[in-house]
């Protein structure tokens, strides 16, 4: 199940955000807010695919660094609020 | 309303009319008075003159937005300093380079931003006083500074510094084309004539709730911060993630009963798409305002339709001028209209005039570029007097104009028009971006030979940045570790949103990098 969420979302952020990217270089802790891979309407994107894909709905407060920085922090974001 | 000459002066009264009022309300953290917000800063100015500040000098700010930063604000006012905002956010280097451009004479500065700025400051060999804060929040530690500093030196009251209209207020760094940012200096005289300005065309009322989304380093803040406070209204300050998160930010408009909204267009777009408006009752609301790049049309529409109860008001000008020209949105924007609306017509505390290169008035109909001169108008840029030279033009009646480097022509209907830049400026989200900046930043970059940088038109964010490079190593930089790079050289909203690498890049006949021939390769 995890992997499975990290490969869609980091399949998700190299098409989206990083094209031409080669994905060996994105791992799970690759920092993506605070190394200026996502700016602030790039994370609005991806919170409207993880909702959509996922279909779950995240709380205003999870829209931020502290949850979305890295693929392992929303790996385990998505996986707290799935069923 | 008594007259002001001094943005000070204006705390001051409202502080006698309406000492109980809230003046400033910061979510989750507090809400200050009119009389202890007046107090407070009377502390600050004690203290910081306690530390040798004097009229004239330069006192910076490196705090996250919160009441002790307004406090803080007043306070350097009253000793007859200008105050320099710096983004908390940005490289610690980059506001090392503007503290010491500018020689403050103290920082007030929270804690945990302290040691990596005072490295960078060592490199540059200077050091001003600090006086730290553990934090910011409701203005509690402020006064605790206040507090402790008084118990180990105590600081004799002194008396509020008597101004002339020219004397500096404050300092705004802006993006500058050469990768140093430079200083836009600006009087009281310069604030206070558009405050007074805002009043007439406004109404502000004693019951009104300004929100302030802009950040205090952004020229957005004058509006927000001096307009409420002159009429005993009261100010909600936004905090920086909150005001980009549609999802929080819809419901604290409603929920903080906000009357009079002042932002860049790019967050109203996005509360517009991503904000949910129609679950939140904005009864309140009375006035939209923007300003800082065009509005898409498609969002404005989409957001009157949401939001049909305010007037909304584009608003333009420079940081040299703050706002120059505004226009009033039509109540019903028809489905065909895809053209951006004008920037309107002269404020009456500025001239303008549409002019060619020698400032003559170009004929009706002409474009030309704009200039503005009167009492809006910056004292001119720090210590940069080639800049100043080019920044302003007399003509032939003697009158200095600023000039704009914004391509106008004048409607039928007199209102103004933009059509572009002379130069390499662009905004993105709001902020002003210099791509000369962003191409200094990438040459930082060890393995980067060539870097060129221009703007390509993006129907969703207005502009997207793309970054041409070549290499010199055969192994090129990865995408993410360039990102990286750009995050710790650049302010984040100036990353480059595109990369594309290249064995070399093109020229013109003279050996330039052909930005003409990149355009089309965009």
């Amino acid at each position: 199940m995890a992997d499975d969420i990290q490969k869609t979302v980091k399949e998700y952020i190299l098409k989206e955000f990083l094209p031409g990217e080669d994905p060996e270089e994105l791992t799970e802790t690759t920092p993506l807010i605070t190394g200026g891979i996502l700016d602030s309407i790039a994370t609005l994107k991806l919170v409207a695919f993880i909702e959509e894909r996922y279909a779950l709905t995240l709380a205003a407060h999870e829209a931020d660094v502290e949850y979305l920085d890295t693929i392992a922090d929303i790996t385990h974001l998505i996986l707290s609020k799935k069923p | 309303m008594m007259t002001s000459h001094a943005l000070h002066q204006l705390l001051t009264h409202a502080a006698q009319l309406y000492p109980e009022h809230t003046a400033v309300e910061e979510p989750e953290q507090g809400a200050i008075t009119y009389r202890t917000l007046a107090v407070l800063s009377d502390h600050l100015r004690d203290r910081l003159c306690a530390l040798g500040v004097q009229a004239g000098d330069r006192v910076g700010i490196y705090m996250r937005k919160s009441i002790d930063t307004i406090a803080a604000i007043f306070g350097i006012l009253k000793t007859g300093a200008a105050y320099v905002p710096v983004d908390p956010g940005a490289p610690a280097a980059r506001n090392a380079y503007i503290m010491n451009d500018c020689a403050v004479k103290v920082v007030v500065i929270e804690e945990r931003f302290a040691s990596k700025f005072c490295e960078e400051l060592a490199q540059l060999g200077t050091q001003p006083q600090f006086l730290r804060l553990v934090g910011t929040g409701g203005g509690e530690p402020l006064r605790q500074a206040l507090e402790q500093e008084q118990a180990r030196h105590p600081a004799p009251v002194v008396a509020t510094a008597l101004l002339a209209p020219t004397d500096l207020a404050y300092i705004l760094y802006t993006s500058g084309s050469t990768g140093r940012p430079k200083g836009v200096m600006l009087s009281h005289d310069n604030a206070v004539s558009y405050v007074d300005w805002c009043s007439e065309m406004f109404q502000p009322q004693a019951h009104d709730r300004f929100s302030s989304h802009a950040p205090f380093h952004f020229d957005l803040s004058i509006l927000d911060i001096y307009v409420p406070l002159k009429h005993g209204a009261t100010l909600v300050l936004i905090a920086e993630d909150i005001g980009k998160t549609p999802q929080q930010l819809a419901p604290l408009i409603a929920e903080r009963r906000i009357s009079v909204w002042y932002s860049a267009p790019s967050i109203l777009s996005l509360l517009t798409q991503y904000g949910n408006l129609e679950q939140h009752d904005y009864s309140a609301l009375r006035l939209v305002l923007f300003a800082g790049e065009v509005f898409p049309v498609k969002h404005l529409r989409a957001l009157q339709a949401l939001w049909p109860r305010p007037r909304y008001f584009n608003l333009y000008g420079p940081t040299e001028t703050n706002v120059c020209t505004f226009y009033e949105i039509p109540v019903h924007i028809p489905e065909e209209r895809t053209a951006p609306f004008p920037i309107g017509t002269t404020c009456s505390h500025v001239q303008t005039k549409v002019m060619d290169e020698h400032g003559n008035e170009v004929s009706p109909g002409d474009e030309g570029e704009l200039g503005v001169s009167g009492r809006g108008v910056m004292q001119g840029y720090w210590n940069l007097p080639e800049q100043n030279s080019r920044a302003f033009l007399v003509d032939s009646a003697g009158v200095q104009w600023y000039k704009t480097g914004d391509i106008v022509v004048a409607g039928n209907d007199g209102n103004y028009i933009f059509l572009g830049r002379r130069d390499r400026m662009v905004k993105r989200h709001g902020y002003r971006v210099e791509l000369g900046e962003i191409e200094a930043g990438l040459y930082h970059h060890a393995t980067i030979k060539e870097a060129a940088v221009i703007a390509v038109p993006d129907e969703a964010s207005g502009v997207k940045i793309k970054a041409f490079l070549s290499c010199r190593d055969a192994k090129r930089p990865s995408l993410i570790e360039l990102k990286r790079f750009c995050a710790e050289h650049l302010p984040l909203y100036m990353i480059p949103d595109l990369f594309s690498w290249h064995e070399a890049l093109p020229k013109t006949s003279t050996d330039k990098i052909d930005y003409q021939r990149l355009k089309e390769m965009a």
